[in-house]
């Protein structure tokens, strides 16, 4: 079956179908890394986008459960230059194609995924839609304009969990197991079983698989939970995890963050985690223009100088100039000099842009959590 | 931080000659780190024994020495140059033992002399098989059980634990020399035995077998600060067992998961952390169990290789050149990525593309050698191709590999292969050799599924079902007529890779019928660029390659330019030679205020490091490919020429295609290039010259081919037309070796008969390099006198400048008729004759009116680049303005001499003939022949003995000739032994002289007294015309035991002045920058 894809400048590509039949909108951004697409689809932080592969050939490993960031696939849509026919790897139980369609993922292949990724990189990221069988294009160009900008958009609302959870139970279902056959032994353990409360904006699940391995009993709360109801559990730290859109109009959130950082429990934030913590501490965030997907940045930790190849997914950032004084910047991008990382310079509070939990990535910031062990410990 | 202060100067070691394993990917790595220690100030001291190189052209280091790459040879040059430091990482596997032999003896304390980029330590860890099996242990990386063996028994207590089959591996060998599969006990013995012999610490790694598993690669760097980057994964499609020099690769990997990839990177760090290289690149192999995912590290190279220069064609990152900043202490994040400009190089190359390599072996000139593919490397060369998909990268890659008829993956009609005997068919598929891609095709074609055949062959099945898929869509196309062939189709075949030829074969039709349809609905190959980040980042270097999509990235300019052809993959008669004259034709032609553009797709060469020409197309040498680029280049309306001279026969072959397709052609027109090329019109135009040849004639049958032959006597030399490196060539001594040749050997058709020339028994050859320009002017650049008797191929013979042994009004006549020919043939730019002197009459053998293998050689020895030179008068200079007027001069006694692969090819007879065997050469130089003469037999590993036992065996025909040589040898000390014949004869001339055993004679014969090392030289010529079998066993056990062995007499009278001379003078070494400016030699050997 035939797919267009069209985008709000006008221009549309042909090509075809290569999961579920029908329409979706969404920003389109393009993501760099070559392995994990089952992670990329499957990550709540890409809810509301359409997401271009720029590696050619996708899909040839299969799909496999342990490759799960979170319940289902959380992406608009989905596009690839070649889908693969086939699923070839021990772990896969099915092929990437059944899994779009299982979970009614719009999806598009044959299309030329460079040339849409240097317009994206040069006009910046642009709302479009993918659209089977043999639609209009001028009339999707005209839908994708009238979609909702990213700017000013709370998608977090659509990825939380409803009920607070403790991550232990759903561990299994989620490929723990399997999982387990690749988890790379942490630094160090925790003396003792900590107790951690993270707020879920959209957590990756290998977020919660790093800190229990690491040795903490993880409690999951809904975005709109008050800062009482993660104080009540006595957390020993607070964590804020990854999520999608607009942090500034998460003013819930950065109001509860505010809160918490009252207090001297330990915080640690990942990617929209670290926008909220930024906000809360009175910093602005802005948009970047086609923002940092994939995994091969190079990030500098500015104390040891040392150079991360880090995993990325953000298209907004925290603006330097705005962080407060008793704040300092802690990582820098050294693609495009953005700030990736930043704590309080009294309080045991810090957060990265970046995703240390890689998958996919290069595991080379795992020590974040340590760190955040360490902060815990010393309370 | 910034760069290492104590550091002045730097001496590089280089690879040496071109071998099996060890091949042009070292010089393009070298000349990029001489490069770039210059660019940072620092003065470079390099040697290197192969004058076919771009990083000895003196330019490109302070001191340039090509001398032989011994320990002794290497601390003469230390002791002379005092460098600082030692950068041993850049010259492969010969850098790096030389580098631990320099240590051993004690030479880097005595001049205090620091190696950089791999210390001895890290060297070991990586190169003992034991240590490093050890070191992954300490660090929880899994590997194969294994056991380390000095001796067979040690040897066969550990295969009992291994079980088979079982892997042998010696210790510092290159390319897997010496190792392989045993699936038995007595093979066990055998593999043991000459693993043991072939490693220089007579070490071998016994090993379990995981053959079947996935191979992977990565191209890893470190940095001072222990900052870590992957810069390629690399998947080999032939799974573990076949060695990834013959394994098809493909970049990057593509059947990993992100779980499994990372945790290989993983690894990958701590591997290089352990063995503790501080700075540079690595390799790293792993096997992966396709059922449960269990990974295994199978070696580390503490070094570029073949797959670092690879894995930087692939992605853009100039892995060597970085690698030579990090070992001057900066760190990844202080250099900038060349191609984004503003990033760092302390990043991970993404890739939007996929690079696939195939290898190229050279099999049909080594009848006897067993084209099993195992551990160790047989391939010559390499292609690589780049495209969109799998699919697309694929087929270019085998369109690369020029294979020609034998190429195409669909000979023959589905009826046909179904006649190929089912069980045959399965060996094909189960045994790897390299035709196992033609029988899996055959097998898909067959309806054989995917599942038996990764059954059969191990595979991945996602590769076999890309094959599947390929087979497929050319039966879609098979069904109809071209001319209904929807466009739709026609497209998806376009971007799945097919070439216009590849469909015109479905239909039996002429490419150009499809090349007109496919233009006529605008279906044209676009340009992407090859950025290190697809696409996140601007891109500021136009290295690219074609495919069919949308957008087009080229951005060609309206500057007048010039197309370069290369010369593709390299194979035995074509090869890092005529690389090096690309370069030189960019060279040149920048130089002319040309724009360059360079088309090849050989990923070992300088000509496709894309800051050589201005803009680099990474696409095969085919016409349909070449006319693309040429068209897409002149969509500017810029004036865009084309030039084929400088890369051998590859772009010879297209020159004509080119020019009717409308493209100007610069230097030599293609009508004088056809001239030379083709026999009939060459030999009447010699005759109209005056200049004699050899009888000749041409015939399509056996009974024209014995009339020929009656006519002009034999013997006779047969060969096809157009061959190159004397493919097929033969020496035919009666009529009924005329027959077999004439019914076995060769494919004749009418427009392609077999070319029959008088054979000139026991004369001397010459090779005539020489320049022309428009105006009729003519340099010769040199005369080289061949060691070796005519008959013996050009490439295999030794040769020197100046001429030693001849005649000056011999020398004359050469320069004479030289000048009389290239004008006749209009040569603008490079022409090469071989001339052969018999009975005080020159002849003409043959006129090649482009760059030759010893353009390079000449270059060195004369001090004035040819290639570059040549380029300029192909531009329109003439030689007058380019200040040369006379003939050039050696600047000192130069010898080129060859090196072989034989001893990776056991039971191939090492004799030399017609048809060239050697894959790369080595030049020694001095200011007499002996010393000369003696370097290069050092160089090329046949280090002549100074004392001990000289065996002697020579046909009737030579007992005469090889007397004075005898005595001499006598003279100098030797002890002679002979087979019964030969012995007789010498002791009635009053020589004392042992009677040895022949092989078949009884024992302990020759044979044992080489492997007992109790010979030291063998002098050999073969005994009967055909078959010397008893002797082809002597030089056989010669080439194993690594004993100098020396079929003919001239090159035995050559080495017996050598030895001489060695004895005379000590060795000196002597910079080319020194040869040039006429300083005297200084440092002595120790
Ligand atoms: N244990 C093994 N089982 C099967 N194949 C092996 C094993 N070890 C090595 N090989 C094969 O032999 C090839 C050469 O081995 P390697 O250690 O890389 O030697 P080299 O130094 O020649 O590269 C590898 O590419 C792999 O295909
Ligand atoms: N008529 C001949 N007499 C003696 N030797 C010959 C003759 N023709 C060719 N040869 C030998 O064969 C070799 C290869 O022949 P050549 O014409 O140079 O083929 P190629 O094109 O491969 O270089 C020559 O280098 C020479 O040694
Ligand atoms: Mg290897
Ligand atoms: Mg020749």
């Amino acid at each position: 079956m035939n797919a267009i894809l069209a985008l709000e400048d006008g221009t549309w590509y042909r090509g075809v179908a290569a999961g579920a039949p029908g329409e979706t909108g969404g920003e389109v951004v393009f993501n760099t890394s070559m392995t994990g697409y089952q992670e990329v689809l499957t990550d709540p932080s890409y809810a509301g986008q359409i997401v271009t592969m720029t590696a050619p050939l996708i899909g040839n490993y299969g799909v496999a459960p342990g490759d799960a960031e979170s319940v289902v696939p959380r992406v608009a849509g989905f596009v690839m230059r070649e889908a693969s026919p086939i699923a070839s790897n021990w772990r896969a139980d099915g092929t990437l194609r059944e899994y779009l369609t299982r979970h009614g993922i719009v999806a598009i292949a044959e299309i030329d995924t460079r040339a849409l990724t240097r317009v994206l990189r040069s006009a910046g990221v642009m709302r479009g839609i993918i659209a089977t069988g043999s639609p209009d294009p001028v009339g999707l160009v005209e839908k994708a304009r009238a979609l909702p900008k990213m700017e000013g958009a709370d998608l977090v609302k659509g990825v939380t969990c409803d009920e607070p959870f403790e991550w232990r139970e759903r561990a299994r279902d989620w490929g723990e197991d399997d999982h387990a056959e690749f988890g790379i032994a942490p630094e160090r353990h925790s003396s003792r079983r900590l107790r951690v409360a993270a707020y879920d904006f959209g957590v990756k699940y290998n977020i919660l698989r790093r800190l229990s391995t690491y040795g903490c009993d993880v409690h999951v709360f809904p975005a709109i939970a008050p800062a009482s109801d993660l104080l009540a559990i006595e957390p020993d730290g607070v964590f804020l995890s990854n999520g999608p859109g607009d942090p500034a109009v998460l003013s819930y959130a950065i109001d509860n963050v505010r809160a918490l950082t009252q207090t001297d429990v330990p915080m640690f934030g990942i990617c929209l985690g670290h926008q909220v913590m930024g906000l809360a501490v009175g910093a602005d965030t802005f948009k970047l223009k086609f923002g940092h997907r994939g995994a091969n940045h190079p990030v500098k930790e500015l104390r040891s100088g040392k150079v991360e190849i880090t995993s990325q997914n953000h298209g907004f950032a925290v603006d330097p100039d705005t962080l407060p004084a008793d704040t300092t910047v802690t990582h820098v991008n050294l693609y495009d000099k953005t700030v990736e990382g930043f704590r309080h310079v009294t309080k045991p509070l810090f957060s990265v842009q970046y995703h240390p939990e890689a998958s996919p990535g290069p595991h080379d910031a795992d020590y974040l959590f340590r760190q955040f062990l360490d902060a815990m410990e010393k309370r | 931080m910034p760069r290492r202060t104590d550091l002045k100067r730097v001496l590089v070691i280089g690879s040496g000659p071109i071998v099996i394993g060890q091949a042009a990917e070292f010089d393009y790595s070298g000349t990029q780190a001489c490069k770039a220690l210059r660019s940072e100030g620092l003065e470079v001291v390099l040697v290197n024994s192969n004058p076919a190189t771009i990083m000895t052209d003196p330019e490109l280091a302070d001191a340039t020495y090509i001398e032989p790459l011994t320990p002794e040879i290497v601390e003469a040059i230390i002791e002379k140059e005092r460098p600082d430091a030692v950068l041993p990482t850049v010259g492969g596997q010969t850098a790096l033992n030389l580098a631990v032999a320099l240590h051993e003896r004690g030479v880097l304390e005595k001049y205090n002399v620091t190696l950089i980029g791999a210390q001895i330590d890290a060297i070991k860890v990586a190169e003992d098989r034991l240590l490093f099996r050890n070191a992954m242990r300490e660090i929880g990386v899994d590997v194969p059980r294994s056991g380390v063996a000095r001796n067979l028994e040690e040897a066969l207590v550990l295969v009992d634990d291994v079980g088979f089959p079982a892997i042998i591996r010696p210790s510092f060998t290159l390319g897997g020399v010496g190792g392989g599969i045993a699936y038995n006990i007595e093979e066990f013995r055998e593999l043991a035995g000459r693993g043991l012999d072939l490693s220089p610490v007579h070490e071998i790694l016994v090993e379990q077998s995981v053959i079947g598993w996935k191979e992977f690669e990565l191209e890893v760097m470190r940095d001072a600060a222990d900052n870590f980057v992957v810069i390629c994964s690399i998947e080999n499609v032939d799974p573990m067992g076949v060695h990834t020099g013959d394994s098809i690769t493909v970049a990057p990997a593509l059947t990993l998961t992100d779980k499994e990839y990372q945790r290989m990177r993983d690894m990958g760090r701590r591997i290089i952390r352990r063995v503790g290289v501080e700075t540079g690149g690595s390799n790293i192999q792993f096997a992966i169990d396709p059922t449960d995912g269990r990974i295994v590290a199978i070696e580390m190279n503490p070094r570029v290789s073949r797959s670092s220069a690879l894995a930087s064609k692939a992605t853009g990152f100039p892995i060597a050149k970085i690698a030579a900043k990090l070992a001057l202490g900066y760190h990844l994040d202080e250099i900038p990525n060349d191609i984004t400009r503003l990033t760092p190089a302390s990043f991970e190359p993404t890739i939007d593309y996929i690079v696939v390599k195939y290898p190229r072996w050279n099999f049909e000139k080594f009848p006897q050698a067993d084209r099993t593919l195992t551990t160790q490397m047989k391939s010559v060369g390499e292609a690589m191709a780049i495209g969109r998909t799998f699919k697309e990268a694929f087929l270019k890659a085998v369109r690369s590999l020029e294979l020609g008829k034998s190429g195409s993956l669909f000979t023959g009609s589905v009826a046909q292969i179904q006649e190929e005997d089912e069980s045959a068919l399965r060996k094909r598929l189960v045994v790897p050799s390299d035709r196992r891609m033609w029988a899996i095709f055959r097998a898909l074609r067959r309806g054989w599924s995917v599942e038996t055949l990764h059954e059969l062959t191990k595979i991945d099945p996602w590769f076999l079902q890309q094959f599947a898929d390929i087979v497929e869509l050319r039966q879609m196309a098979d069904l109809g007529e071209f001319r209904e062939m929807s466009i739709d189709l026609l497209r998806t075949l376009k971007r799945s890779g097919f070439s216009d030829a590849d469909i015109a074969g479905v239909y039996g039709i002429d490419e150009d019928v499809v090349r007109q349809r496919r233009l006529e609905v605008g279906l044209v190959a676009v340009y992407k660029r090859i950025d290190t980040c697809a696409a996140e980042f601007e891109s500021f270097t136009p290295y690219m390659y074609g495919t069919y999509e949308e957008a087009d990235e080229a951005a060609p300019t309206p500057k007048k330019k010039v197309v370069i052809l290369g010369s593709g993959p390299n194979r035995i008669g074509q090869g890092i030679e005529f690389d090096y004259c690309c370069c030189h034709a960019v060279f040149g032609f920048r130089e002319e205020g040309y724009e360059t553009v360079m088309v090849n797709c050989n990923p070992e060469t300088v000509s496709t490091d894309y800051d050589t020409a201005d803009r680099l197309y990474f696409e095969p040498l085919t016409f349909e490919d070449v006319m693309a680029v040429i068209e897409r280049e002149r969509s500017t309306g810029a004036d865009v020429s084309c030039v084929v001279q400088f890369g051998g026969q590859t772009p010879l072959k297209l020159a004509l295609p080119l020019l009717e397709a409308g493209v100007s052609i610069l230097g030599t027109s293609p009508d004088s290039i056809d001239l030379a090329e083709d026999r009939q019109r060459f030999s009447q135009l010699l005759r109209d010259l005056g200049v004699p040849q050899p009888a000749s004639g041409t015939a399509v049958s056996r009974e024209e081919a014995r009339d020929v032959a009656e006519r002009i006597g034999y013997p006779v030399v047969v060969r096809p037309s157009y061959v190159l490196g004397g493919r097929g060539m033969a020496i035919v001594f009666d009529s009924g070796a005329l027959d077999r040749y004439m019914t076995g050997a060769v494919d004749v058709s009418h427009d392609r008969p077999v070319l029959i020339d008088r054979f000139l028994e026991d004369a001397f050859e010459f090779d005539v390099d020489a320049v022309a320009d428009a105006g009729g002017a003519v340099v010769i650049g040199g005369i080289m006198e061949h060691i070796e008797e005519a008959g013996i191929h050009s490439g295999d013979s030794s040769c020197v400048v100046p001429p030693f042994m001849v005649a000056e009004r011999h020398l004359a006549t050469i320069r004479e008729y030289t000048r009389r020919i290239a004008r006749a043939l209009q040569v603008v730019g490079l022409m090469n004759i071989q001339y052969a002197i018999k009975d005080d009459t020159v002849y003409v053998l043959e006129v090649n009116p482009r760059s030759s293998r010893t353009v390079p050689y000449i270059s060195k020895a004369t001090g004035v680049p040819m290639a570059k030179t040549a380029a300029r008068v192909a531009a329109g200079r003439t030689l007058g303005e380019l200040g040369l007027v006379d003939d050039l001069e050696a600047a000192g006694v130069f010898v080129k001499s060859p090196v072989f692969p034989f001893v990776r090819f056991p039971g191939v007879d090492t004799i030399l003939g017609p048809e060239m065997k050697s894959t790369g050469e080595v030049m020694g130089g001095s200011d007499n022949f002996g010393s000369a003469f003696g370097k290069a037999m050092m160089g090329a590993a046949q280090r002549l003995p100074e004392r001990g036992c000289v065996f002697i065996s020579v046909n009737n025909s030579d007992k005469q000739t090889v007397l004075p040589i005898a005595r001499d040898l006598a003279q100098l000390g030797f002890t002679l032994a002979a087979t019964r014949g030969t012995a007789a004869f010498l002791r009635a001339h009053g020589l004392d002289v042992d009677v040895m055993y022949k092989v078949n004679e009884g024992r302990p014969n020759v044979a044992d007294h080489l492997v007992n090392r109790s010979i030291d030289m063998v002098i050999n010529t073969p005994l009967g015309r055909e078959s010397f079998f008893d002797d082809r066993a002597v030089r056989r056990a010669a080439t194993m035991a690594q004993v100098p062995c020396i079929t003919t007499l001239t090159g035995a009278s050559a080495a017996v002045s050598a030895i001489g001379a060695l004895r005379r003078h000590a060795l000196t070494v002597r910079s080319l920058q020194d040869y040039y400016a006429g300083a005297a030699p200084v440092a002595q050997l120790k």
